[in-house]
């Protein structure tokens, strides 16, 4: 039998073709064709090739944005996930206090980021902040305006208490599906509590947090908005990330060409970065389910 | 390995309990003697896991006492009641092989390692398992995976007892008998107190010595599977045992015969004048259809499985409020001819059961 060819079918995805054209691929486009070129302005374009590329890939700066990108996005995951693992944990597990903790749990995340960043930029400050105060009254010297390590150790404290929440809500539905006779089989077998983590409530969390990874990553690595309010980057380029670096290329210097250039590059580590995650986590998965 | 004695045990989930109805184990007292295999048989909902977890210390019951031998354990935890228990669906450590699964209670007793591995050879080569010792338990069929629940419960040998909680139940029906006799074979060769949770009365009776019947948190019998069904205690083991279950009649008795809707039965043994709601109880396999000296009824309709005939039939009524006859079943063996005529039943009267407000009563001769 003829299957029936029916080629109006078409018109049925045209609505999503036109949103995702307007939404993704011509801006992308733009950005592929600015790559290319060289203006001085007056809608005047030159064509260059691959010169802003090479370039980009000899200068120093964008290497040193990448290199505290991947630093940060590897603290940030080295302490939100074993922390909010650690949270869910210790989240009861039913009854009134256990609604009121995923209350005060969601809370930061509903927060702006911008507004974290001016909440701990205040908070932070030695003069009138109720942080920088203590810490400075207890005689340990704080500046996140001068000092980098200091900076760096905001930006993260900022993080941690924005985003903990949805790696610990996560870990806790991951927690709360895992059936009673788990817990009871373990306690006839005498596992220890690590064994029950270990053996039982990990592998079972498993999927859970491959994505509070996956997302965790992805935002950290585009973080933008916390550095920028609290120092703009700084002091001297200490928390200049990918994304500030790219702002101030674009609008600070408007160098068009070259920040075209340095977002498709950036575009591509994330898309190269979260697959190799996914794959990884993925195969080991199904290396589990098969051997 | 010792007897477990349960003293006046009951448990509600209630944090007050104020009458009968909130407990969900009333009043139990057994005891499960040393190195028997039990069934624990009962309706879904009528108490028998809550009363398996309080024995492996899952739960503390809210009355009563445990003893193992003579020793009181009701304060005392699981691990140290040393019991295993098997649980109605598959639990396997998933990152583990199946050889390590079957090691776990082992090792976390800290056995030693010739010890174990010995240990786990032995029962998966028992259970059917050896062939996959070294795959990971994740992705294995929900059959593999409850026999290596049932390998972690029968790997320790110096358990005081092993409890299964329906453990067959995602089992394919072919595999649970293969299952069930490996279960009997492991029970003869160590010698372990078993018992074995239910609500599947041919699994009971298959697999026990003994039966013990719940119903809404009572245990109502103690007994061989004959006993259950020659002799049944309880209205709820005449209905629950057997299949279709037993007849209930209700009767006003005086002496050896009893009277239902004008008609006559008359009974082997004398009951004086029991006082109460009173029925008798006749199964489907001893009553005989005949064609005069019995019981009217009228034939409703006739269902031929094989070997047998099963009758639906009603007791015709010839007393004051006509229309409420009684539904009874009959099982006749399949050669027997079941003529238009043959419109009375007869009853065995060795085989009728009296029960007063739904518990047995014995007569005298």
């Amino acid at each position: 039998m003829d299957k029936p060819v029916n080629q109006r079918a078409w018109i049925l995805v045209l609505p999503v073709v036109i949103l995702v054209a307007f939404s993704s691929v011509i801006p992308m486009m733009t950005v592929v064709n600015y790559s290319f070129q060289d203006t001085f302005g007056g809608n005047e374009f030159f064509w260059v090739g691959l010169e802003w590329y090479r370039e980009l890939l000899r200068s120093e700066r964008l290497w040193d944005a990448l290199g505290r990108q991947l630093l940060f996005s590897a603290i940030i995951l080295a302490i939100e996930i074993p922390l909010g693992i650690l949270v869910a944990l210790c989240m009861p597990k039913k009854g009134w206090i256990a609604s009121l903790c995923l209350v005060l749990m969601a809370l930061p995340l509903l927060i702006p980021y911008n507004v974290v960043g001016t909440i701990w930029q205040i908070f932070g400050r030695s003069d009138i902040g109720l942080l920088g105060r203590i810490v400075s009254d207890m005689g340990i010297s704080y500046n996140y305006a001068q000092n980098a390590f200091d900076a760096w150790v905001t930006v993260i404290a900022m993080d941690v208490w924005h985003w903990t929440s949805l790696v610990a809500l996560l870990s806790y539905a991951g927690l709360r599906s895992i059936p009673n006779a788990y817990y009871q089989a373990a306690q006839i077998d005498q596992a220890s509590r690590w064994s029950v983590f270990r053996y039982i409530e990990l592998p079972k969390m498993r999927g859970v947090l491959i994505i509070a990874v996956l997302l965790r990553f992805m935002d950290s690595f585009m973080i933008y908005t916390e550095p920028f309010v609290l120092t703009g980057g700084g002091p001297g380029n200490a928390t200049t990330f990918l994304s500030i670096d790219l702002v101030k290329m674009a609008l600070g210097q408007f160098d068009l060409g070259p920040a075209a250039a340095f977002s498709l590059m950036y575009f591509l580590v994330i898309l190269l970065i979260s697959y190799v995650f996914y794959t990884v986590m993925i195969t080991t998965d199904k290396d589990g389910a098969t051997q | 390995m010792a007897s477990i004695t349960l003293e006046k045990l009951a448990h509600s989930y209630l944090h007050s309990p104020q009458v009968q109805a909130d407990f969900a184990v009333k009043e139990v007292n057994h005891t499960w003697e040393d190195g028997r295999a039990y069934a624990l048989l009962g309706p879904s909902g009528c108490g028998k896991t809550t009363l398996l977890n309080i024995m492996s210390g899952l739960l503390k019951p809210t009355r009563g006492r445990i003893l193992f031998g003579d020793q009181d354990v009701t304060a005392i935890s699981t691990a140290e009641r040393n019991i295993a228990q098997v649980f109605q669906f598959p639990v396997v450590y998933d990152t583990m092989t199946v050889g390590q699964n079957l090691a776990f209670p082992l090792r976390n007793r800290g056995m030693e390692a010739s010890y174990i591995s010995e240990r786990v050879a032995r029962i998966s080569q028992m259970i059917g398992l050896d062939a996959h010792l070294d795959q990971k338990a994740r992705g294995l069929s929900a059959d593999l995976k409850q026999k290596i629940s049932l390998g972690r419960g029968v790997v320790r040998e110096d358990v005081n007892a092993i409890l299964f909680d329906e453990p067959l139940t995602v089992i394919d029906p072919h595999l649970k008998w293969e299952l069930r006799t490996q279960l009997k074979s492991l029970h003869r060769e160590f010698g372990h107190t078993m018992i074995y949770v239910t609500h599947d009365q041919t699994e009971a009776l298959t697999f026990a010595e003994k039966v013990v019947v719940m119903h809404d948190g009572m245990v109502v019998q103690i007994g061989t599977p004959q006993e259950l069904f020659d002799a049944p205690a309880h209205v709820f083991v005449g209905y629950f045992i057997g299949s279709p279950g037993m007849n209930f009649i209700p009767v006003s008795l005086e002496g050896n015969v009893a009277e239902t809707n004008g008609h006559a039965i008359n009974l082997a043994k004398d009951y004086g004048r029991p006082s109460g709601k009173v029925v008798l109880g006749i199964r489907p396999e001893f009553i005989r259809l005949a064609k005069d000296g019995g019981l009217p009824v009228r034939i409703n309709h006739i269902r031929d499985a094989g070997r047998q005939k099963f009758v639906s039939a009603a007791l015709l009524d010839a007393g004051p409020n006509a229309g409420s006859d009684t539904e009874i079943d009959i099982v006749v063996d399949a050669d027997i001819e079941i003529g238009e005529d043959m419109t009375n039943a007869v009853f065995d009267p060795a085989k009728v059961s009296v029960f007063c407000d739904d518990w047995r009563i014995e007569g005298g001769s």
